[in-house]
This record gives C-alpha cells, sequence and structure tokens, in this order.
C-alpha cells in the first residue's frame, strides 16, 4: 500500500534531524494558524498564490531563496564544526548522516539558493527594465515558481521522512547507484531536482521570450538595460543546459528504478558519460548564476557612479562571449580522469579564456568609477567587496584550469574555497547587493542602510575568515568531504574556519536585523518619489512598488539608459513630460492551476521515491486533468479600464511634481 | 543618500551647463529606433509571442534527446556479450513505422491548413487521421519492444540496449504524450472553435508533430541504419 | 592578499603539495607557483586601482573632476581587452606546455627500470600489488626511493582518486579502466597517501602510508613480506572486497597473478556495496558494515 514507506523512515534514533523537523513543522504550524487566525488566507490565495504578477512571483523566489539559504548555511555551520571537532575521533555526526550534510549543503545553495534569488531578482526586474507589462507567458511563470518550491519541500521533507542523497551534490555513479547506495536519499536528490528543474526551464524560456519578443517601443538591442542582456545570456544557457540535467538525472533514474545500465560499473554501463553530461550542465549552471549578478552590479556601479556604464558594447560581449564560452570548458572537473595531454590543453586553455570575459568586465567597472561621483550606499559596498572577492576568485580559478596545477588540488579544500570565492563572492555578494538596491523598488522603503553595513562587513570579512584557511588546508593536502581528521597538523586552519563561521552567524543576525528594523521604520524610510537612489533604467520611472500594470503607458525609448534621459529633462525644465493619453489595459487573470500543479507534482514525486505506484499515477492523471481544466477556462484577460490607470499614473505624477518642487525649494538647480 | 534628492541628476545637469562638451556620451544612437522588428517597435503580436516560446522549448527538448543520442553513441558497442545492434534491427518493420510517422507529419501539415481555412471538418478529421497514424507507429514500435523482451533483449541486459530502449522509448513517450495533447486538442476545438488561443495551440501542437518526426528522421539513421549496418 | 600569500609560504613547509618530494610534485608546484605570480602581477594591480578609483571619485571628493557622460574610450577599451587576452595567452602556454609534460601517463626518464605497482581501490581501502615482486599490500605503499613507480590504477567498486599529496598528480581510479600514473620519491621518508575522490561512508580512512625506502631496504622488504601473511587468490580478494573501513595496513606473501586482469575486465565482478538487509530495504540505509 505504501511502497518503502513505514515508521522505521522516520528519524526517532537520530536527535538532530528529529529536533530540527519538528521544530520546522512547529514554526509552519505556528504561521498557518496566524494566517488563518488573522484571516489571511484570502489577501495570501488572491495577491500572493495564485498571482501571476511578475514582481510577485519575483518576490516569492527571493523569499524562497532566502529561507533556503538559511537552511543551507545551517548544515554548512555543523560541516564546519563537524570537522574542527572530529579531529581523530568520530566528531558529533556520523558518516551516514555528515554524508547527507554536505550533500544537501551544495543541492540546496545552488539549486534552491541561489537559483530562486537569481531568477527571482530577473523576473521581478525584466519586464520593468524593458518597459513592459509581463512576462511573455505569466501563468506559466507561476507555474514554474511553484514547481521550485515544491522540489526545495521535497528536500526538506527528506529531512523527516527517510534520508537525503549521501553522495555529494552530484550524485557521481557507481556510487549513486542502487548497488552502492540503496536508500531513498538518492531518490530524493533525482526527484526534487527534477521537478524544480521543469521550473527553471520554463522560467528560462520565458524569459528569453520575454527579452528577445517583448520590448517596448524604441528599446532596441543596444538600448537594452546589461542586467536584461546578462538576464539573456543566463536564461538561454537555461535552455541550453537544463535539459542535459533532466536527461542525465531520467538516465540515473532509470538505473535505480529499472535495473537500467546507463552509469552503472558492469555490463556496458559507463560512469564517466554521467560526470561528462552532469557538468555540461554543471559548467554553464555556475553562469547561469553569476551572469545575472554580473548584471546586477553593471546597474549598481552607473547608478552609485553618477554616469554611464563605461563600454556598454565591450560589457554585452563579454557577456554573450563568456555564455559561449561556458558551454566547452566542462571538462575541466576532471582533468584527473585521465582523458590525455590534448584534451586537458583544449579544456585547460577554453576554461582559462573565460577569465578575459570576466576580466574586461572588472576593467569596465573600475573604468565606470573613473570621472564619478561615487556614493557608498550599502549596494557599493556589496559591489567593491565584490571586486576584491571576485578578483582572488578567479586567479585560483584559472590555477585549477590549468592541469598541473589541477592535480594537486583537484576535490581539495583548495578547490572548496575556490568556489566559494567566486559563489558566495560573485553570486551571493551580488545578489544581496541587487536585494539592497531594489528592495525599495519592490517594497516601497528602503532597507536600513546602517544595519546593511554592518552586515556587509560582516559577511565580507566572515568570508575571508572562513575560507582563506580551506586555501591553505587544500595546499596542505586536505581534501574535500572528510567526516573526521587523521592529521592533527590541519587542526588550527581548522579552527580558523569555525571563527569565520562565527562571524558569518552574525552578519546573517545583522541582515535579519536589517530587516526587522526596516519594517518599523517603514515610515521614516519610505520612498515617496519611485527614484531613491537617483537610478538610470525604466524601472524608476514607476512608483514604489509599482502598480500591477508597472506602466500606465508603455514608455518610449529614445536612447540608453531609457529613464535617465527623461529624467533630466524634467529636472532641466522643472516639469514632468505631457500628460499622455490613457489607454484600458488589458492584464492576465491570476491563476490557481501554478500551486495545483505544483502540488501534485510534489505528491508525484514523493510517490515516486517511495515506490507507491499507484499513487503516482493518481497524481499524474491528476496533474494532466488539471492543465486540461485550465485550458478551457475562456477568460484569459481583464480590462483595467482607463480611469483607474489614469488615477494610479496621477499619484505617481503628484509625487513627482513634488519632487522636483521640493528640489526647487533646495534650490538644487540653479 | 544623500540630503538633496537626486543628487547625480542634478551634478550632471549643473556640470554639463558649465561645460557643454560632456554633454556628449561615447556612441549609442538618439532619437526613435528607426525600422521594425526585432521588438524595436514593441511587443510582438501575442501569436508570435507563443509560436516562438514554444520553438525555444522545442530547441530544449532537442537537446534532451541529444544525450541519449550521445549516451547511445557510447555505448552502441557496450553490448557486454550480449546482442548488437544489428541481431536487433528488423528493417522492415521500421521503415512501416518511418511511413506512418512521415504521412502523419502531412495530415497534420494539412490539418494546419484547414484551421487556416476555419474548417472546423477537415481540421479534425486530419487531426484524426495524424491520431490514428501516430498510434499506427507507437503500436508497432509497442511490438517491437515486446519482441526484444520476448528474446531476453532487454534494457537490463546491457549498456548497448540501455541506450537503444532509452533513446528509442523516449521518442516513443514523447509521441504518446503528444497524441494525449492531440486528442485534448480536437476536443476543445469541437467544443470552442478557432478562438486564437485554441489556434495558437494548434501552431504549439504542429510544431511538436513535426520535430518529433525530425527526431525520429535520427534515430531512424543513427539507431536503425547506421547502428544495423554494423 | 598578504594573508593569501603568507599562507603559500607556510605551507610550502609543511606536508603540502608545496613541499613536494619527488620530481612530479615538484614540477606541478613549480606550475602552480609560477602561474599565481603571474596573475598576481595582474590582479593586485587591479584591485589596488579599483580601490584607488572608489578613493578618488568618491563624491565627497569635489576636487575630482566629473565627467557625467563619459562611458567610453577606445584606447582604454584596447588596453582593458589585452590585458587579459595576454595575460591567459601566457597562461595558456603555461597549461600547453604542462599539460604535455606533467601527463600522467608519461613515463619518468631514469636509469633504473621503473617499479610496476597495480593499485585497486575498496570500498574502503586501497589495494596495492607488486606484480614484479609476488607480493600485495592493504592501505600501505612501500617504494625505493630515487626511481620512478609505474601505478596501473583501477577501481574494484565506485570511483576514487589516487593522491599521494607530496608526490605529486592524482588520477581517477574508476571501475573497468586503467588509469597510469608515473611518481618518484626523491628520499627514504614516510608520506600521505589518500583518496580524493569522495567514496562512500568510509572514506574518510581511506588514507594510506606512503613509505619510500633505499633500494636496499625495499629488497629486504619484499623478502620479509614474502616470508609472512596469508595469500591473495580470489577467494581471498572477494573477503577483501566487502565493505570495512579503518583497516590495519598488512601484507599479502603472494598473489594471483591474474588477479589484477580478472579485476580491470571485471571477470571478477565489483564489490557488491553494504550488505542487503533482511526485508525489502526501508528508506533510510543502516550504516554500512565496518568500523567508524
Amino acid at each position: 500500500m505504501f511502497g518503502k514507506l513505514d515508521w522505521s523512515a522516520i528519524p526517532f534514533d537520530q536527535p538532530i534531524p528529529l529536533i530540527t523537523s519538528l521544530l520546522i513543522v512547529v514554526v509552519m504550524l505556528g504561521v498557518l494558524i496566524l494566517i488563518t487566525l488573522k484571516g489571511w488566507w484570502p489577501y495570501l490565495w488572491g495577491e500572493w498564490i495564485t498571482s501571476v504578477d511578475h514582481k510577485r512571483i519575483g518576490v516569492m523566489y527571493c523569499l524562497l531563496g532566502i529561507v533556503m539559504l538559511i537552511r543551507g548555511f545551517a548544515d554548512a555551520i555543523m560541516m564546519r564544526t563537524q570537522q574542527a571537532v572530529a579531529i581523530n575521533g568520530p566528531g558529533y555526526l556520523p558518516p551516514d548522516h555528515y554524508d547527507q550534510i554536505f550533500t544537501a549543503h551544495g543541492t540546496i545553495m545552488i539549486l534552491f539558493g541561489a537559483m530562486p534569488l537569481v531568477i527571482g531578482i530577473m523576473n521581478f526586474l525584466v519586464p520593468l527594465q524593458l518597459g513592459v507589462r509581463d512576462v511573455a507567458f505569466p501563468t506559466f511563470n507561476s507555474v514554474g515558481f511553484w514547481l521550485t518550491a515544491s522540489g526545495a519541500l521535497l528536500v526538506n521533507v527528506s529531512l523527516f521522512i527517510g534520508e537525503f542523497a549521501r553522495t555529494g551534490w552530484l550524485p557521481y555513479p557507481p556510487l549513486s547507484e542502487a548497488t552502492y547506495t540503496p536508500g531513498v536519499g538518492v531518490d530524493y536528490y533525482l526527484w526534487a531536482v527534477q521537478i524544480s528543474g521543469v521550473g527553471t526551464l520554463i522560467t528560462g524560456i520565458n524569459i528569453v521570450t520575454t527579452i528577445l519578443k517583448m520590448r517596448c517601443p524604441g528599446m532596441s538591442y543596444l538600448r537594452m538595460p546589461i542586467f536584461c542582456w546578462t538576464a539573456l545570456a543566463s536564461c538561454l544557457l537555461i535552455v541550453a543546459v537544463f535539459p542535459i540535467l533532466t536527461a542525465t538525472l531520467a538516465m540515473l533514474t532509470l538505473d535505480r528504478y529499472l535495473g537500467w545500465h546507463y552509469f552503472t560499473n558492469t555490463l556496458g554501463g559507463n560512469p564517466m558519460m554521467f560526470v561528462n553530461l552532469i557538468w555540461a550542465w554543471g559548467h554553464p549552471e555556475v553562469y547561469i548564476l553569476v551572469l545575472p549578478a554580473f548584471g546586477i552590479f553593471s546597474e549598481i556601479f552607473p547608478t552609485f557612479s553618477g554616469k554611464p556604464l563605461f563600454g556598454y558594447r565591450s560589457m554585452v560581449a563579454a557577456t554573450l562571449f563568456i555564455c559561449i564560452i561556458s558551454m566547452m570548458v566542462w571538462l575541466h572537473h576532471f582533468f584527473t580522469m585521465g582523458a590525455g595531454a590534448a584534451v586537458n590543453t583544449f579544456f585547460g586553455i577554453s576554461s582559462s579564456i573565460i577569465a578575459v570575459g570576466t576580466g574586461v568586465k572588472v576593467y569596465n567597472w573600475i573604468f565606470t568609477m573613473y570621472g564619478g561621483r561615487v556614493r557608498f550606499d550599502t549596494p557599493m559596498l556589496w559591489s567593491m567587496g565584490f571586486i576584491f572577492t571576485f578578483c582572488i576568485g578567479g586567479l585560483t580559478g584559472v590555477l585549477l584550469a590549468i592541469p598541473p596545477a589541477d592535480f594537486l588540488t583537484h576535490n581539495s579544500m583548495f578547490l572548496v574555497a575556490h568556489f566559494h570565492n567566486v559563489i558566495v563572492g560573485g553570486v551571493v555578494f551580488g545578489v544581496f547587493a541587487g536585494i539592497e538596491f531594489w528592495f525599495p523598488k519592490a517594497f516601497g522603503f528602503r532597507l536600513h542602510p546602517r544595519w546593511g553595513k554592518a552586515a556587509f562587513w560582516l559577511a565580507f570579512v566572515g568570508f575571508w575568515v572562513t575560507f582563506t584557511p580551506l586555501y591553505i588546508l587544500g595546499l596542505e593536502g586536505m581534501t574535500r568531504r572528510l567526516q573526521h581528521i587523521n592529521i592533527v597538523a590541519w587542526t588550527p586552519w581548522l579552527y580558523v574556519s569555525v571563527a569565520g563561521v562565527g562571524i558569518l552567524i552574525l552578519g546573517v543576525i545583522a541582515q535579519v536585523i536589517q530587516l526587522v528594523v526596516s519594517i518599523r521604520d517603514r515610515d521614516k524610510l519610505r520612498d515617496v518619489t519611485g527614484d531613491p537612489w537617483d537610478g538610470r533604467s525604466l524601472e524608476w520611472a514607476t512608483p514604489s512598488p509599482p502598480p500591477f500594470f508597472n506602466f500606465a503607458v508603455m514608455p518610449n525609448v529614445e536612447g540608453e539608459e531609457a529613464y535617465w534621459g527623461i529624467k533630466l529633462r524634467a529636472v532641466e525644465t522643472q516639469q514632468l513630460s505631457p500628460q499622455p493619453d490613457y489607454q484600458p489595459i488589458e492584464m492576465p487573470v491570476n491563476s490557481p492551476v501554478g500551486i495545483y500543479t505544483a502540488f501534485f507534482a510534489f505528491v508525484f514525486g514523493f510517490a515516486m521515491i517511495w515506490h507507491i505506484w499507484w499513487l503516482a499515477i493518481l497524481a499524474f492523471v491528476a496533474a494532466y486533468a488539471g492543465f486540461v481544466v485550465f485550458a478551457w477556462r475562456d477568460v484569459h484577460e481583464f480590462h483595467v479600464p482607463a480611469e483607474e490607470v489614469a488615477r494610479v499614473d496621477q499619484a505617481r505624477r503628484e509625487a513627482r511634481t513634488a519632487l522636483l518642487a521640493r528640489m526647487a525649494e533646495q534650490g538644487a538647480l540653479p | 543618500m544623500s540630503d538633496t534628492p537626486l543628487p547625480a541628476s542634478v551634478e550632471t545637469i549643473r556640470r554639463v551647463r558649465a561645460d557643454p562638451r560632456l554633454g556628449r556620451r561615447g556612441h549609442g544612437s538618439e532619437g526613435p529606433a528607426k525600422g521594425a522588428g526585432h521588438g524595436d517597435t514593441g511587443p510582438a503580436s501575442k501569436r508570435i509571442i507563443v509560436g516562438y516560446g514554444f520553438w525555444i522549448f522545442l530547441l530544449s527538448d532537442i537537446v534532451m534527446f541529444s544525450c541519449f543520442f550521445a549516451a547511445f553513441a557510447v555505448q552502441s558497442h557496450a553490448t557486454a556479450g550480449g546482442p548488437t545492434m544489428a541481431q536487433i534491427v528488423e528493417t522492415p518493420r521500421v521503415a512501416l513505422e518511418t511511413a506512418a510517422l512521415l504521412l502523419s507529419s502531412y495530415t497534420c501539415g494539412l490539418s494546419f491548413a484547414a484551421t487556416n481555412a476555419r474548417s472546423k471538418l477537415w481540421t479534425q478529421v486530419f487531426l484524426l487521421a495524424t491520431g490514428l497514424l501516430g498510434l499506427a507507429f507507437v503500436g508497432m514500435e509497442l511490438q517491437e519492444f515486446i519482441g526484444l523482451a520476448a528474446r531476453g533483449f532487454t534494457p537490463q541486459r546491457s549498456g548497448m540496449l540501455t541506450a537503444f530502449f532509452g533513446l528509442v522509448g523516449l521518442h516513443g513517450v514523447h509521441v504518446s504524450l503528444a497524441g494525449l495533447w492531440l486528442l485534448t486538442m480536437m476536443a476543445q476545438v469541437q467544443l470552442k472553435g478557432f478562438r486564437p488561443e485554441i489556434i495558437h495551440r494548434l501552431i504549439c501542437f504542429n510544431l511538436f508533430w513535426h520535430a518529433l518526426d525530425i527526431v525520429w528522421i535520427g534515430i531512424f539513421t543513427i539507431v536503425y541504419l547506421m547502428g544495423g549496418l554494423t | 592578499m598578504a594573508v593569501v600569500l603568507s599562507a603559500l609560504l607556510l605551507s610550502g613547509c609543511g606536508n603540502g603539495v608545496l613541499n613536494p618530494a619527488g620530481p612530479v610534485g615538484r614540477d606541478d608546484a613549480q606550475i602552480l607557483i609560477d602561474s599565481t605570480l603571474i596573475m598576481l602581477a595582474i590582479v593586485v594591480p587591479t584591485i589596488l586601482l579599483a580601490f584607488w578609483m572608489a578613493w578618488r571619485y568618491r563624491a565627497s571628493n569635489t576636487k575630482a573632476e566629473y565627467l557625467p557622460n563619459w562611458d567610453y574610450s577606445g584606447r582604454i577599451e584596447a588596453v582593458v581587452w589585452a590585458i587579459p587576452i595576454l595575460t591567459i595567452m601566457l597562461i595558456g602556454g603555461v597549461i600547453w606546455i604542462g599539460s604535455y609534460r606533467l601527463d600522467p601517463f608519461r613515463p619518468l626518464p631514469s636509469k633504473t627500470p621503473a617499479l610496476e605497482v597495480q593499485v585497486v581501490s575498496l570500498d574502503w581501502k586501497w589495494l596495492f600489488i607488486y606484480p614484479q615482486q609476488g607480493v600485495a599490500t592493504v592501505n600501505q605503499l612501500v617504494v625505493p626511493a630515487g626511481s620512478p613507480v609505474h601505478f596501473s590504477i583501477t577501481s574494484a567498486s565506485v570511483f576514487n582518486t589516487f593522491f599521494v599529496p607530496r608526490l605529486g598528480s592524482m588520477i581517477y581510479a574508476m571501475p573497468g579502466m586503467v588509469s597510469q600514473l608515473y611518481l618518484q620519491a626523491d628520499r627514504p621518508q614516510v608520506l600521505m597517501g589518500e583518496s580524493a575522490q569522495f567514496s562512500g561512508d568510509g572514506f574518510s580512512d581511506m588514507q594510506f602510508q606512503v613509505k619510500s625506502v633505499t633500494p636496499a631496504d625495499f629488497a629486504a622488504w619484499t623478502q620479509s613480506t614474502k616470508a609472512q601473511g596469508p595469500m591473495l587468490d580470489e577467494t581471498a580478494y572477494r573477503g577483501l572486497m566487502q565493505q570495512s573501513a579503518h583497516v590495519t595496513p598488512f601484507s599479502y606473501r603472494g598473489v594471483d597473478p591474474q588477479l589484477f586482469q580478472a579485476i580491470t575486465t571485471q571477470k571478477i565482478e565489483p564489490g557488491p556495496g553494504p550488505a542487503p538487509q533482511a526485508a525489502a530495504h526501508t528508506g533510510r540505509e543502516a550504516p554500512a558494515g565496518g568500523r567508524f
């Protein structure tokens, strides 16, 4: 009846996961009860859960990403402390638990932490920057988000029911085959990643189509903000490589469930094929993450330097260059396979060539500051921290791309330090910079600057105190994923690293406080103008938060940095552009199909993991039926009457007129 | 946040007034964009957007197929003492399967011609013909699989058979799901008529069906013809 | 930066890869250090430039000129592209030459013929077979100093990586395949070897002792090994194949000469993984056998 599922699946004998999951359940129940008591369900259901508004979906993506980032960080704390206490001893985490933790850490941080954050920012920003009202497929957008969320839910369910994979975040066969890892851990991994992978693919298709086919009038390719270019490159990579992930994991699933021989170590299976395929996805994946982060920095540097981005075209070229080359470098993840000198040479050189693109970008950001008036608000601090951190990370990255150097550092703590160096220093710093930067746009008030700066400094110092020792340990010959340490000489560095984690914890606390304080002081931090940072691209032309239709009248773009030109004219002439002729707007109606499909996708995944076949079939049929029912609806859009549009836009115009008046009063202009 | 709002804008205006030479940019054209196309003149129509998005999905689907092709290429000789490709290919049946699928592509095209002529009857007739040919294809493929299994040639036997069943089976699953879609579309056309969104879906369905045909040509060539010869 | 640099220097004195004990490790480490220096020559000025630029053009510094529309300079663009391209061309040269010169499959130049050692990674220990001597060891590798050793490496279960940090280049141990690696130790000493590819619950103890000894001591060791210990035939090997961790080093006085061949061709099927549990295994996998 219930497949492999029985009471022994609950880890009664393991206090850590048990207590954690009980706490999570209690907290979640508490939240649900609170929502019910306060009567928030209709609001949540109507405004968020069924919303097809790209801004709402973007915010939900970011929320999911932040929650999972904290979960992944908890795993990281356990890993660092376990290694520090397990010197010539067992520590507090037995191998079967420790192995799950580092697997979960990697999977969660990349696929359920960083990806939702990056995708969330793209979702929020791309239509606003392109001057349009929504993405190409708003309802699918909602489906994509909820699928990602149900994948994340599956990963967290594994904490309480069964176990997670014990194979590393990329489950290399033969270790991940049923012979060597018979439990449900790998199955949790497979279905969680597959389900969220479909969600990611939907987003990729959506944003590519949006950027290529849905820009506002006059927004030619070379007038798009750089963030849109990086989002385009990133989503092109999603479309090109996520199917590889889907295919590879499907093959592993067939091996595990049906005893096929794609990657087994017997009967003609080929484990190295998995390694090749998974990295053909895995390497572009890191560029999927980091390219939008580059885009974020490319928006922040010009804004806070008070001048346009230096070398816009070479920035575009470098972005596309990275996008293409990133698909030709995957073999550098296994130079030590012994593929021969010619192969290693090719992939070594192609990998280091990527540094040309990133190098150009770094110089362009530096020269953006040249001749500027640089303001050091929090987003700018993250950006400067990024330049420092990423340069070092790039250096060690090129080192790892040199086969003979990789022969010494492959899979070592040096490697661990390197990829945290680029992913934390690049993607996470980028996302935090982006959140600080666009938070007022999304919620209408700024984040508290003092706490934001404290959070930055703690994160920056904490990062380096944590990961510098890992570089050293790697050079000392320490390999990654050790559950306990047999070599006492490594101890001091492990202790330093734990101290760094302590600083990082303070940084996380500072960010939480920042959020709480900002919400408390939201009236003081209110952004009434819609343009708190003196921005340059079209999102700042809208009020904060923007109305659900973004733009009352679609902008007509007449050059790079569309909003900057409009704004300068307004400031100079002390008046807004003439009031436009408002037309009724058609907007997509909300739809529950996203959460409906995702619910059954979750049930389907759970049933497959536990071999509850009837439930799996039921869930599949239900999901399909839901889609057909959705396709049957007749009303896809609703009209926003012109008066409503005019009313909303009047408020915006009044705010801006008031701003101009205030500036005139202060004598800000001669 | 500085005290004056919009500090950079104000500074810029002051600076350019003081020295007008600073008012120009290095590059980038100003003024309204010239010419049409590529969205320069605003968002494309819904029909274009839907078709375009579906094209991108198709490309990603083809990438997925290419992984299974790659696996077949890697494992096509990993017979582990089991049968070789030459031993399992039955050319006449495959030729018949191919014929059915190619013909279905033709009828699928005819159905869309009928859609463009807004003829509900002929659209339905040709969609039905497409579906039946697809069914025949899937049926023959299943028969082939069952025959192989009866001889003990299951995917569990060797890496080569795994890759063979995986690739051909993936295509079969695609055709079956497309059949499900086809039935849904027929019901929608019947009950709702040629509403714009129904026509958009028919466009997508057509693209999907033809794409599956193209993938089959690849399978036919690489798996059956080239594999069968060696 | 200074921290990283001093760390590099520090680890040079320790047991790490920057304190190599053989020619391969020395060449690897040389390349590592050389390329670090090449890149530091670019990266350090770049970082300094970034901070100088941010400081010089800070908003409060009204003395600095303000160019509100300056966004392009062909000359700077050319330099900006040229710097990384030239650096990478240099690094590319290092990659090209280094990959060929330090290809693990390439024999080391030496007057004495290379000692043959066959390496099998098992769950979770290392088996070293000396075909010329007819002996075998587990978790202990004894090699003569000053002459090259030719390792033929395979796995009888999942992936592992054979790595002796101070001797240099690591390489994968893969089931059904044989990797080749040539290493050499300069002088007699004891080194640490490990697996550098996660292979399951017992992975943390997949470390082995590497003893490089004088040729005379090596001969003596061979003789004494031949004198005692069990024989390694298929039966004994099948017993060894079962999962176990933290295995104390021991040796075999004799080896079935066909054994390695049988392992690489999988005539003896790979290790069985965790012992099958009584009923249909439940979701949670019990900790696998062996001591932890």
